[in-house]
C-alpha cells in the first residue's frame, strides 16, 4: 500500500503504524493503511478485531496512541456509524436528519433519498422507521454531503437481502460517479466483493490484504475465519474443488474441468439449499467448494 | 391593579422560562436530567462558599457548578463507577456539604428556604436585568451552537467525524447550564430548577415535529407556567416557586390527554428508545 509516484495527490488518509490502547490493552496496533480517491477499501475481521476502531482512527474520531494518521486538509467525510440511537423524546424527521451536520439543498436531499429508495419517507419520524429504512436514511444522509471519503460501518445491517445487493451496487455507483474514496466495514465478503478494490483483513492488526480474490485464498484469512466465524460459510469446510476466476473448476486432485460434477456434492437437484443464487450471510451449511470473489456470479448450477 | 413586586416577578419568571425552554430540550434529549439536578444541588455549596469567602453569589454558584461538572467528567474517565452513581454521589454530597457549611457559619443569618425553593417575589430590577441579559446571551449562544449540539445528541461520533467539534459544543453547553442555574436559583430555588428545565420540554414534545419547534414551544409552555403559577400563588397564597412547577405539571398532564386528530400510537414519553 505504498504510494506510487504521482499518486500522492490522490491520497485521502494515510495511517502509518497506528495503534490505540484502552485500559492497557491494544485495540488495534501497527495499522498501515492508505485511502485514495476512487478506491473502495473493505475492512473485514471477526468480532472485536478492531474494524470500527480502525475506521474511527482513520477519520479522527479516535486519536492514535502510537503511530500517525494524516488526513488531507479540509477532507469532507460522510459517516454511517455502526450504532445510532435517537432518543424518542427528540422529534426528528428523515428530512431533518438529512440536514444534521450541514444544510442541504432540497433537490440534493430528494435525490439522495430517491437513490436509496425511500423518497416517500422524507417526512417520517426516524423513530418510526424499521432498522433497514433507518439504515438507508443514514446512507442517504452521508452521500448527500458529497463527501471526499465515505466511511460506512456495516451500512446494510438490517436491510433485506434484495435491498442489500442494491445498496452495495449503489455504493459502487457512487464511487464511479463522484470518485470519492470509500472505507467500508462488512462481515459479509460475499456481497461486497464485486465492488471492493482492496480487502483488509483485521484481527487487532492487519492479517492480510489485497484484492478480494487474493485475500479469500490466503492462509491467514482462512485461519482467522475458519476458526472463529463458522457463520461465514465458505471457509470452514472441506473443499474438494475450487471455482477458478475464469469459471472453470479445479478439483482436489488437481484436474481442471469446465463444470463441477454431480458427485461433487452440492447445489444440484434435490438439495434444499439455494446458494447458487443467493448467499445469505446467515447460511452455515457445509458446501464443499470455494466461491471465488471477483466473479459476479457462479458460472455453473 | 397589580403590585410592582408582582410585575417584577412576572418579568423575571418569564425571562427565565424563555431561556430554560431550549436548554431544557437539550437536557431531555441528551438524558441529562440527573446531571442538571446535580449541578443545581451543588449551587448550595456555591452559596455557602460565597458567604464564607465573601465572594459574589452569582459567580460563586456558577464556579461551583462548573467545577462539579468538570469533576464528573474527570471521574467518568476513570470508569470506576457508572455515571449514574457518580451523579448521585456528587449531587447529594455537594448539597450536604453546603448545608453543613451554612450551619457552621453561625455569624450569618441566611434564608435557607429562599435558596432551596426560590423567592421570586423578592427579585429586584437588577435581578431582572441580569435574567434578561443572561438569558439573551444563553439563547444566542445556543443558536450559534445549535447544529453541533443537535448533531452530537444524535451521534457524538457522527458529529466528530463530520467536523462539528462536539466536545467543544458540550463544554459550552455545560457552561451555559451552570450560568442558567446561577441565575435561576433565586427564582425557583435549587430544588426546583430542573423542573423548569424538563417539564416544559416534555410538554412541548407532544406538539412538536422538529427539534427547533420543540425548543420554541418549551419556552412558551415555560412562560405560560410562570404566569399561571404566579397568579395561582397570588390568589391562593401559595409559595410562588412551587406554584410555577405545579402549573407546569398541569400543562404537561393536559398535553398527555388524547387530542382529536392525533394518531394514538404517538406516545413518545412513555416508550423506550429505539
Amino acid at each position: 500500500m505504498l504510494a506510487e509516484p504521482g499518486t500522492a495527490d490522490r491520497i485521502l488518509v494515510t495511517m502509518s503504524n497506528a495503534g490505540i490502547r484502552r485500559q492497557g490493552r491494544w485495540l488495534v496496533r501497527g495499522i498501515d493503511l492508505t485511502l485514495r480517491i476512487g478506491e473502495i477499501v473493505t475492512l473485514i475481521g471477526p468480532n472485536g478485531a478492531g474494524k470500527s476502531t480502525t475506521a474511527k482512527l482513520a477519520i479522527g474520531v479516535l486519536k492514535p496512541d502510537e503511530g500517525q494518521v494524516t488526513r488531507g486538509a479540509a477532507l469532507r467525510v460522510g459517516y454511517v456509524p455502526q450504532k445510532l440511537a435517537v432518543d424518542r423524546t427528540m422529534p426528528l424527521t428523515v428530512e431533518r436528519l438529512m440536514n444534521l451536520t450541514g444544510p442541504l439543498d432540497a433537490q440534493k436531499l430528494a435525490a439522495s433519498l430517491e437513490a436509496v429508495s425511500i423518497p416517500h419517507l422524507m417526512k417520517a419520524e426516524v423513530q418510526h422507521l424499521s432498522g433497514g429504512e433507518f439504515q438507508r436514511a443514514l446512507l442517504a444522509r452521508a452521500i448527500a454531503r458529497d463527501p471526499d471519503l465515505l466511511v460506512l460501518d456495516e451500512p446494510v445491517q438490517g436491510v433485506d437481502f434484495a435491498g442489500e445487493t442494491a445498496l452495495y451496487q449503489l455504493i459502487g455507483e457512487i464511487r464511479d460517479k463522484t470518485g470519492c474514496g470509500i472505507l467500508m466495514i462488512s462481515h459479509d465478503l460475499h456481497v461486497v466483493m464485486a465492488a471492493t478494490d482492496t480487502v483488509v483483513c483485521l484481527n487487532g492488526h492487519v492479517c492480510c490484504r489485497g484484492t478480494p480474490a487474493a485475500v479469500s485464498q490466503s492462509e491467514d484469512y482462512r485461519r482467522l475465519f475458519g476458526a472463529s466465524r463458522p457463520g461465514i460459510a465458505f471457509y470452514n469446510h472441506q473443499h474438494d474443488h475450487t471455482h477458478l476466476p475464469d469459471g472453470r473448476v479445479q478439483h482436489r486432485d488437481g484436474s481442471i474441468t469446465d463444470h463441477c460434477h454431480p458427485e461433487d456434492g452440492h447445489h444440484h437437484d434435490g438439495h434444499d439449499h439455494h446458494h447458487s443464487h443467493e448467499h445469505r450471510r446467515s447460511h452455515s451449511h457445509d458446501h464443499d467448494h470455494v466461491h471465488l470473489p471477483g466473479l459476479t456470479g457462479e458460472r455453473h448450477a | 391593579m397589580l403590585d410592582d413586586f408582582f410585575i417584577r416577578a412576572l418579568l423575571a419568571g418569564v425571562g427565565l422560562a424563555l431561556t430554560t425552554g431550549p436548554l431544557g430540550c437539550l437536557v431531555v434529549w441528551r438524558r441529562m436530567a440527573y446531571f442538571g439536578d446535580t449541578m443545581a444541588h451543588s449551587a448550595l455549596l456555591g452559596v455557602a462558599l460565597s458567604l464564607l469567602l465573601e465572594a459574589n453569589l452569582l459567580i460563586s454558584v456558577f464556579a461551583v457548578a462548573v467545577a462539579v461538572s468538570l469533576l464528573l467528567l474527570l471521574l467518568q474517565r476513570v470508569h470506576a463507577l457508572s455515571a449514574d452513581s457518580l451523579l448521585g454521589i456528587l449531587s447529594h454530597s455537594t448539597l450536604a456539604i453546603g448545608l453543613v457549611l451554612v450551619a457552621f457559619m453561625s455569624w450569618v443569618r441566611i434564608d435557607l428556604m429562599g435558596y432551596l425553593f426560590g423567592d421570586i417575589l423578592a427579585v429586584s430590577w437588577l435581578d431582572i436585568g441580569l435574567i434578561w441579559g443572561g438569558g439573551i446571551f444563553v439563547l444566542l449562544s445556543l443558536v450559534f451552537l445549535w447544529r453541533p449540539l443537535i448533531a452530537s445528541t444524535v451521534s457524538h461520533e457522527l458529529a466528530e467525524a463530520e467536523g462539528l467539534k462536539p466536545e467543544r459544543a458540550r463544554l459550552c453547553f455545560m457552561l451555559l447550564m451552570a450560568l442558567v442555574i446561577a441565575i435561576a436559583m433565586k427564582i425557583v430555588g435549587i430544588m426546583l430548577i430542573t423542573a423548569l428545565l424538563i417539564i416544559p420540554a416534555a410538554t412541548a414534545r407532544q406538539f412538536a415535529g422538529s427539534p427547533e419547534r420543540m425548543a420554541v414551544l418549551a419556552s412558551l409552555f415555560g412562560a405560560v407556567s410562570v404566569v399561571l403559577g404566579l397568579f395561582g400563588s397570588l390568589y391562593q397564597d401559595t409559595p410562588s416557586g412551587p406554584s410555577i412547577v405545579v402549573a407546569a405539571l398541569c400543562l404537561f398532564v393536559v398535553s398527555l390527554l388524547p387530542r382529536p386528530g392525533q394518531p394514538t400510537s404517538r406516545d413518545p414519553i412513555s416508550g423506550g428508545s429505539r
